[in-house]
C-alpha cells in the first residue's frame, strides 16, 4: 500500500465514522449504517437468495435428515465395524498426511521465501499443481506411479498402491499446498531483527530457528495443519483409484458415503458423514483452540 | 581538535591481513551447506510428490504414441463428456462470477448487522467434503430424497441428470470469485464509488465504469479458478451424476470410466486434456500474481 | 572495553555505505552515532555488532580484531530500534534468553539465571513486569526489556540503534536522562545512533558524525557545535548561513568589504564563509561587512533578522536581541563572532582548518 493509498484510507476512515453516527431504526437496532452507495437491498438479498439456494438448503438437508436418524439409529452405525474401520483410517492417514506435509511444506516454504535459487519461481508456482491438477487426473497418475509396475512401485520394496500406504501417498499430495500458502506470507513478514537479536545474545542458528523463528511461525503452521487435515479427510477423487478399495483395509470414509448413495441408503450415508464432520469438527476445534492460544501469546505489534 | 579528527593510523600500524578473511556467517541465514541441503529437500519433495504424477499423466497418455493418443478421442462419449462439461461450466462460472459481485458489492461496500456471518457462510463449501456436497443434493432431490416424490409427479430429474451436476459444480465452486473480490474490494473503499455518484453517475453506470474496472484482474483471477475446479471436479458430480455414459459424464468422469475400464491411454489421453488446462490455468493465474499482484486482493494466496 | 574502528569501508554495489571510517571510542565512553539517513551510521552500528560484513577494515575490540568473528562470539549488546522482542516469550525470557542460548559449560544454573534476570529487571525499573507479555508493554516497558535482555549477556559494548526512534516526545526525554544513568551505574562502552541532533549533544560523551558513508567530525558536543570541521558539520549541527566569498592572502574578501581571518587559515581562491545566527553582531553602517535587513520577525526570546548581503544579495540569518531598534529596509554593518571558511572545492570530508 502506498503512502498515499494509506493516506486515503485513514481519512476515508475518519470521514465515515465522522459523517456515519449510529442511528436508530426499526425496534432499536440499526441493521444497516446509511450509505450514498445504491443497491443495497438487491445486492445482499441476490446474496443470501442465493447462498440459500445452493448451499443452506442442501446442507439443512443433511442435518435434518441425520436428526430423523436418532442417535441410537447413528450410534449403531457408528459402530459398525467397516464404518469404524473406514473413519480410523481416513482420520489416521489424513493425520499422519498432515503432519508428514507440515515437516516437508516448512522446509519448502522456507527454500521459497528465504533462499534464491534458479527455478524458484517455477517451483513456487509447481506448489499449486493440486489446486489446479483435477484430482481424478492426479488420482490415476498416482495409481499408475506407484502400481507395482509403475516408475515407483517398481523400485520400492513394498505394496504402496491399493494400501494405506497409497491413500497416505494420495493426502500428502492434496495437503502440501496448504501448509506452503498459509507460511509464506507469515515467512516473508517475519522480522528478521528478531533472529538478529537472538544472534547477538549469542545464540546459534540453530537455537535461534529453534527458539525464536519456529514458536513464532507456530500458529500458521498449526492452520496450515487443520486446513490440509480438513481437505485429506473429505477427499475422494484422487484416492480412490490408489485405494485399492478393500473393505476392512483400504475403504476410505468418503468412500463408504459415495456406496451407500449408490445403494440409495441415505441414511447410512448421511450417518457416516456427520459422523465425519463431527470427528472433524472435534479436531478442528481443538487445533483452533491450540492455535489461539499461541496467536494469543504472540500478541499484536512488535 | 585535530587530534579528534578521525584517527588515520599509518598503514604499518595495522595489523597484517595475510590470514585469508573467512567471513562471519550472517544473522539471519544458514550456512551455504545447509541451504544446499534444505533446498535439495525441497526440490527432491516437490519433484517427487507433485511433479512426478504430472509427468505420469502424459507419459502414459503417449505410451502409444500420437495416433493412439488421438484415437483415444474418437469415443462418441468421450466427447458427449467433454460438451457436457463445458455445458455445466458454461452455466456455473457466471453464475458464481454474478454471485461474487453481489455479494463483494454488499460486503465491502456497505455496514449491516450479520456481516461476519454472511462471509463465513460463503467460505462453507470449502470445509466440506465434495462427497458431502454431492450428498445433500442427493438428500433433497434424488428419488427417496425430501423433493423426490414431487420432482417426480412434475417429471423433473435433478439427480443423474444436467441440473443435479449444475447445482454440484456450483456448490464446490461457489466462493471462489466472491473471495478474491471481498478483501480486494474491502481494501479499496468506497471513496471512488462516492465520487462517482457525486458526479452525476447513476448506480449501474458507477458499477460498470468505477468499480469494475478496479477489480478486473482479481475477478480474472477468481473466475480462472473457479472455472478450473468446474471443470476438474470429481467428488461431487461423480455422487449426483450416476454415470450414464453419453448422458450424465462429465471429463474427470469418463477418465474414471476409461480406467476402470483398463483403457488406459485412453483415461490418460483425456486426463491429459483436464491436466493441460490445469497447467494454463497455473500459467495465467502466477502470471496474474507476478504482474498484477497490487491489484489482487492480500488474501489472493489460497 | 576500547573499540577500535579502523579504514572500514561497505559497499551495496556501487553505493559506498562507508568509507574508509576510523573510530577510537574508549572504555566506558558513550559515544553517538550522528547523521542524516544513509549516512551508513546504522551500518556502522550493525558492522561493529557483527550483523552486516564489512568489505575493508577492522574492528578491534580491545586487542583483539573482532571483524572476522561471528556475531555471537563478539558478545555484545544490541537494541534494535524496534527493540526485536520475542513476542511468543515473557519478559523474563526475553532477558533470560541470552545466558540459555549459551553452551552447556558455559551456561549458568537456573536459580543464577532466575537471580540475575530479578536484578536486571530491577535495573530497568520493571520489577513486576517479568511475568507479562511484550505485547502487554508499552513502547517505553519494550524499549527498556530489551536494553535489560541486552545487558544479561555482559556485553563487551553496548550497541543502541535510535533509541528513541519510535517513542512519543515525552518518554523520549525521560528514557534519555535513565539511561544516561544506567550508563553512569554499568560503565558499559556504549553506541548510539541517531538522527537527533540534540539528542546527540545533550547525551553523549562524544559525537560521531556521519555523511555519506564518512566520518565527518567525531568530538566532543562542544566541539561538534562551536568548532564544526567541515562544511557539512556547520550545516547539519545547529543553524547557520554561508556566504560565497574569495580568500586572498589571509583575507576573506567580499565584494568591497574585507574580512581578516584571524587564526583561521585558508588557501587563496574562491571560498565558503559559514557563520551561525546567534554569532552575527549588527554594527553601524559602514563597519565590518555591508548589509540591508530585508525581514524581522519575532522567534521566542530573540528577534530573528534576514539580512542581505553583497552584490549578489546573499541571504544571510541573524540572531539579535529584541530591544534593538531597527526596521526593515536599515542598512546595517555586520561583524561574526565566530565563522568558519572553507574552500568551494573542498571535497566533503576533509577539514580545512
Amino acid at each position: 500500500m502506498s503512502d498515499a493509498e494509506i493516506g486515503r484510507a485513514l481519512t476515508d476512515r475518519a470521514y465515515s465514522q465522522h459523517r456515519r453516527p449510529p442511528r436508530k431504526r426499526g425496534r432499536g437496532t440499526t441493521f444497516r449504517k446509511p450509505s450514498a452507495i445504491p443497491g443495497f437491498g438487491a445486492a445482499l438479498g441476490f446474496t443470501w437468495l442465493y447462498l440459500a439456494v445452493v448451499i443452506l438448503v442442501p446442507l439443512g438437508a443433511v442435518v435434518l435428515w441425520t436428526g430423523s436418524l436418532g442417535p441410537e439409529r447413528l450410534w449403531q452405525i457408528a459402530s459398525d465395524a467397516r464404518v469404524g474401520h473406514a473413519l480410523r483410517l481416513s482420520f489416521g492417514l489424513s493425520l499422519a498426511a498432515a503432519a508428514v506435509n507440515a515437516v516437508f511444506g516448512l522446509i519448502v516454504a522456507w527454500a521459497l521465501t528465504r533462499y534464491d535459487f534458479p527455478g524458484r519461481r517455477l517451483i513456487d508456482a509447481a506448489v499449486d499443481l493440486p489446486f489446479a491438477l483435477p484430482t481424478a487426473v492426479a488420482g490415476i497418475a498416482l495409481a499408475s506411479i506407484y502400481a507395482p509396475n509403475g516408475w515407483v512401485g517398481s523400485i520400492i520394496p513394498f505394496k504402496v498402491a491399493f494400501t494405506p500406504a497409497g491413500i497416505f501417498v494420495a493426502l500428502v499430495f492434496i495437503g502440501l499446498p496448504f501448509i506452503v500458502r498459509t507460511l509464506q506470507p507469515v515467512l516473508a513478514d517475519l522480522d528478521r531483527e528478531v533472529e538478529e537479536a537472538a544472534a547477538t545474545l549469542g545464540a546459534s542458528r540453530a537455537w535461534a530457528l529453534l527458539k525464536v523463528v519456529l514458536p513464532t511461525l507456530l500458529p500458521a503452521l498449526l492452520t496450515g495443519f487443520a486446513l490440509a487435515f480438513a481437505r485429506a479427510v473429505g477427499e475422494y477423487g484422487s484416492v480412490i483409484f490408489i485405494a485399492g478399495n478393500i473393505p476392512y483395509v483400504s475403504e476410505i470414509a468418503p468412500l463408504l458415503i459415495v456406496m451407500r448413495l449408490e445403494e440409495f441408503d441415505y441414511g447410512s450415508a448421511t450417518a457416516v458423514a456427520t459422523i465425519m464432520l463431527a470427528l472433524s469438527f472435534a479436531i478442528l476445534l481443538f487445533v483452533n483452540l491450540v492455535e489461539a492460544w499461541s496467536r494469543k501469546r504472540l500478541g499484536h505489534g512488535r | 581538535m585535530a587530534a579528534d579528527i578521525a584517527l588515520r593510523f599509518p598503514a604499518t600500524t595495522a595489523p597484517s591481513r595475510e590470514t585469508p578473511p573467512a567471513p562471519p556467517p550472517s544473522a539471519t541465514t544458514e550456512t551455504p551447506a545447509t541451504r544446499r541441503v534444505v533446498i535439495a529437500i525441497s526440490l527432491a519433495f516437490i519433484a517427487a510428490v507433485l511433479i512426478l504424477p504430472l509427468a505420469a499423466v502424459f507419459t502414459e497418455a503417449f505410451r502409444g504414441g500420437v495416433s493412439k493418443y488421438l484415437e483415444s478421442f474418437d469415443d462418441p462419449d468421450t466427447w458427449a463428456a467433454i460438451k457436457l462439461t463445458l455445458l455445466v461450466t458454461a452455466i456455473a462460472v457466471p453464475l458464481n462470477v454474478v454471485f461474487g459481485l453481489a455479494a463483494s458489492w454488499a460486503i465491502a461496500k456497505f455496514d449491516f448487522r450479520g456481516k461476519s456471518v454472511l462471509v463465513t457462510l460463503i467460505d462453507l463449501p470449502f470445509s466440506v467434503s465434495p462427497v458431502v456436497s454431492g450428498m445433500s443434493y442427493v438428500l433433497l432431490f434424488g428419488a427417496q430424497g425430501y423433493l423426490g416424490h414431487y420432482l417426480d409427479t412434475i417429471n423433473l430429474q435433478i439427480i443423474f441428470a444436467t441440473p443435479g451436476l449444475v447445482l454440484a459444480t456450483i456448490f464446490v465452486t461457489f466462493p471462489f470469485v466472491a473471495r478474491e473480490l471481498i478483501p480486494l474490494m474491502q481494501e479499496q473503499g468506497s471513496s471512488e464509488e462516492e465520487a462517482a455518484l457525486s458526479l452525476g453517475a447513476g448506480g449501474w453506470r458507477t458499477f460498470w465504469s468505477v468499480t469494475l474496472p478496479n477489480v478486473r484482474w482479481a475477478l480474472l483471477y477468481g473466475v480462472l479458478l473457479s472455472n478450473a475446479r468446474a471443470m476438474g471436479e470429481f467428488g461431487a458430480v461423480s455422487v449426483v451424476s450416476g454415470h450414464l455414459r453419453g448422458l450424465t459424464n462429465t471429463i474427470p468422469l469418463q477418465v474414471e470410466i476409461l480406467y476402470n475400464d483398463y483403457n488406459f491411454v485412453a483415461a490418460f489421453a483425456v486426463a491429459s486434456v483436464l491436466a493441460g488446462l490445469g497447467l494454463v490455468t497455473l500459467a495465467v493465474k502466477s502470471a496474474l500474481e507476478w504482474r498484477y499482484a497490487d491489484q489482487l486482493a492480500a488474501g489472493r494466496r489460497r | 572495553m576500547e573499540l577500535k574502528i579502523r579504514h572500514v569501508s561497505k559497499d551495496y554495489g556501487t553505493f559506498a555505505a562507508l568509507h574508509d571510517v576510523s573510530l577510537d571510542i574508549r572504555s566506558g565512553e558513550l559515544v553517538a552515532l550522528l547523521g542524516p539517513s544513509g549516512s551508513g551510521k546504522t551500518t556502522l552500528l550493525r558492522a561493529i555488532a557483527g550483523l552486516e560484513t564489512i568489505d575493508e577494515g577492522q574492528i578491534f575490540f580491545g586487542g583483539t580484531d573482532a571483524s572476522r568473528t561471528s556475531i555471537q562470539q563478539r558478545n555484545v549488546g544490541f537494541v534494535f530500534q524496534h527493540y526485536a522482542l520475542f513476542r511468543h516469550m515473557k519478559v523474563a525470557d526475553n532477558i533470560a534468553f541470552g545466558l540459555r542460548a549459551r553452551d552447556r559449560s558455559r551456561r549458568p544454573h537456573e536459580s543464577e539465571i532466575a537471580r540475575k534476570v530479578k536484578e536486571l529487571l530491577e535495573l530497568v525499573q520493571l520489577p513486576e513486569l517479568g511475568d507479562r507479555y511484550p505485547a502487554q508493554l508499552s513502547g517505553g516497558q519494550r524499549q527498556r526489556v530489551a536494553l535489560a535482555r541486552a545487558l544479561a549477556i555482559e556485553p563487551q559494548v553496548l550497541l543502541l540503534d535510535e533509541p528513541f526512534g519510535a517513542l512519543d516526545a515525552q518518554v523520549r526525554k525521560d528514557l534519555r536522562r535513565w539511561l544516561r544513568a544506567i550508563h553512569e551505574e554499568t560503565g558499559h562502552t556504549t553506541v548510539f545512533v541517531t538522527h537527533d541532533q540534540e539528542e546527540a549533544l545533550e547525551l553523549a560523551d562524544r559525537v560521531a558524525v556521519l555523511s555519506k558513508g564518512e566520518l565527518q567530525q567525531i568530538g566532543t558536543p562542544d566541539d561538534i557545535y562551536d568548532r564544526p570541521a567541515t562544511p557539512f558539520v556547520y550545516a547539519f549541527i545547529g543553524d547557520s548561513s554561508f556566504l560565497p566569498i574569495e580568500v586572498r592572502g589571509g583575507e576573506a574578501v567580499l565584494d568591497r568589504s574585507v574580512l581578516p581571518l584571524g587564526q583561521l587559515s585558508a588557501p587563496d581562491g574562491q571560498a565558503r564563509l559559514h557563520v551561525r545566527p546567534q554569532d552575527v553582531v549588527l554594527r553601524p553602517t559602514g563597519e565590518g561587512v555591508s548589509g540591508r535587513v530585508t525581514l524581522l520577525r519575532r522567534t521566542g526570546a530573540f528577534r530573528r533578522a534576514d539580512i542581505e548581503v553583497g552584490d549578489a544579495r546573499r541571504r544571510i540569518e541573524a540572531q539579535l536581541p529584541p530591544e534593538l531598534a531597527i526596521t526593515e529596509g536599515d542598512e546595517v554593518g555586520l561583524h561574526f563572532n565566530r565563522f568558519a571558511v572553507f574552500p568551494s572545492d573542498a571535497p566533503h570530508s576533509t577539514a580545512p582548518n
